[in-house]
């Protein structure tokens, strides 16, 4: 005897995350692309978006909370459940911490960049390959995948370390930067959060399939 | 088919329930252990448990869980020797009441029976008896002779822990037929304690009730379990999971013998049971 119904409801809640997940790491790619290129609709289709994903996410909470009440789910079936209504909170504030970035390319937008972009696409591709690579995890119950994802948050990391340390210096030869050089700093700052919540992702990989809640990776921030 | 893991021994078990035995903290009056080693029940030449070992906690609330059929009934009804009522029966195996073999041959089904009692799936109290009377049957039945003040002092003390005191202090010479079901299952759990048992055996005891009367049974266990060791048959998942301290899962082998299958703390069984067969129990795969 199989459980037909939820087990439909649980692909669904599921594929509602996996979806969630892709609209957050367009509104990365976008936001940074709105950054470099001082691309003004596309920053503001970005922060108009985030309203989606938000919604997204409440919509997927609402089915999370129906399947609880309705099912009673228990053991695997729970633990899908708990790492899902987890996962689409890290992931929708993640669409944030895009929006943040839109928002500041959209300050910036006047302004000629102090810098070519090098390590800030860098460091957006570096999070939005660990995100890829958490919900392949997810999708695969791949616990080694999950912890391996975790230990590239050190990478990530590093070119903020990297990022904030030549900012400074650009601050500190010319006090006319400070105000663009501190919003880099910010988006920065924003695409290292971004990886420290992928990590989260992963700790809830280790929980779907270990049924253990262990910190994989403590940030340096 | 079912693959069944070796059979553990009691040193096992022990090591097994060692690990995560912690001593309760809010007990009012401390009561037995009950270990069982290698349980083996039949009726006639059909075995209905094989090689059950459990070590039950003192003042916790056990629930023993499994589809219908796997033999639930038949070992809660050997641990205090009811199974052995019904003509053409056996057992064999150790069930140790604080140390003491209760199967042993100078072991006293009787007094074993006032030490463990029992609460059945539908409410049966004694229907030509009053309220009162049906509380104290099992003191006179036992021959636990006391005055009239005693008789009394334990039909309110009785009532007061089955929580039904409140409800039938003004009517208890009616009958207790008078009451509602869940009530009934209340005087039937008042009954068992008048006795003061150590061990309260629980068949199923909210099935034939309703929501309301269920919760209020669960929340009475809970309550109890202070006083008394529990162990609950249930087909109710939830209730397993709401009521009870551990859980065991039993289920059938190719012989259709209920075998113990997983025993350990509710909270793991029923987040993260370590058994296939029991995941795919309690998420309703199969059973």
């Amino acid at each position: 005897m199989t459980r037909t119904h939820m087990e439909q409801q649980l692909d669904e809640i599921q594929g509602d995350m996996l979806v969630l997940a892709g609209m957050v790491e367009t509104a990365i790619s976008r936001a940074i692309e709105a950054l470099r290129d001082r691309d003004l609709p596309l920053a503001r289709s970005v922060i108009a978006d985030d309203m989606k994903i938000n919604r997204r996410r409440y919509d997927t909470e609402e089915k999370c909370i129906e399947l609880i009440a309705t099912q009673q789910p228990l053991a695997g079936d729970l633990r899908v459940i708990v790492a899902v209504l987890h996962i689409i909170v890290d992931l929708e504030r993640m669409g944030d911490h895009a929006e943040g970035i839109a928002k500041i390319a959209i300050i910036l937008a006047d302004d000629p960049p102090l810098k070519p972009y090098i390590d800030i696409p860098r460091m957006a591709e570096a999070g939005a390959e660990m995100l890829r690579d958490s919900l392949q995890a997810f999708r695969d119950r791949d616990v080694a995948l999950a912890r391996a994802v975790c230990d590239r948050d050190d990478y990530v990391d590093a070119l903020y370390d990297q990022i904030y340390r030549e900012l400074l210096i650009i601050m500190l030869n010319d006090p006319k930067t400070i105000e663009r050089a501190t919003h880099l700093t910010w988006v920065a700052h924003n695409l290292e959060r971004i990886a420290d919540r992928v990590t989260n992702i992963c700790e809830r990989v280790v929980y779907l399939v270990e049924g253990k809640i262990e910190e994989l990776n403590v940030s340096k921030y | 088919m079912i693959e069944i893991e070796k059979t553990k021994t009691p040193q096992d078990v022990s090591k097994m329930t060692a690990e995560w035995q912690k001593a309760p903290t809010d007990i009012i009056r401390g009561t037995s252990p009950l270990e069982v080693y290698d349980l083996t029940a039949w009726y006639s030449s059909t075995r209905a448990i094989r090689d059950i070992s459990i070590n039950m906690q003192a003042n916790r609330v056990t629930a023993v869980i499994g589809p219908s059929g796997c033999g639930k009934s038949t070992f809660i009804r050997c641990l205090n020797r009811m199974h052995e009522v019904t003509p053409g029966t056996r057992m064999e195996g150790r069930i140790l009441l604080d140390g003491e073999d209760i199967l042993g041959d100078n072991a006293d089904p009787v007094r074993l029976r006032r030490r463990v009692g029992m609460v059945f799936q539908k409410p049966n109290p004694f229907p030509t008896m009053s309220i009162a009377d049906n509380v104290t049957a099992g003191l006179r039945l036992n021959r636990m002779f006391a005055g009239k003040k005693e008789f009394a002092e334990q039909v309110e003390k009785s009532l007061r822990q089955a929580a039904l005191w409140d409800e039938v202090k003004d009517k208890l010479n009616e009958p207790a037929t008078n009451l509602s079901g869940g009530q009934q299952q209340r005087l039937c759990i008042a009954r068992a304690l008048a006795v003061e048992p150590e061990i309260l055996l629980m068949d199923e005891p909210c099935s034939a009730l309703d929501p309301f009367a269920t919760l209020k049974i669960e929340e009475l266990m809970r309550e109890l379990v202070r006083h008394y060791t529990i162990v609950i048959v249930t087909h109710n998942m939830q209730q397993a999971a709401r009521v009870s301290d551990y859980t065991a899962f039993l289920l059938t082998d190719e012989d259709r013998a209920g075998r113990l299958i997983e025993y350990g703390p509710t909270q793991r069984i029923f987040t993260n049971p370590e058994d296939k067969r029991t995941e795919d129990y309690i998420t309703g795969r199969f059973g």
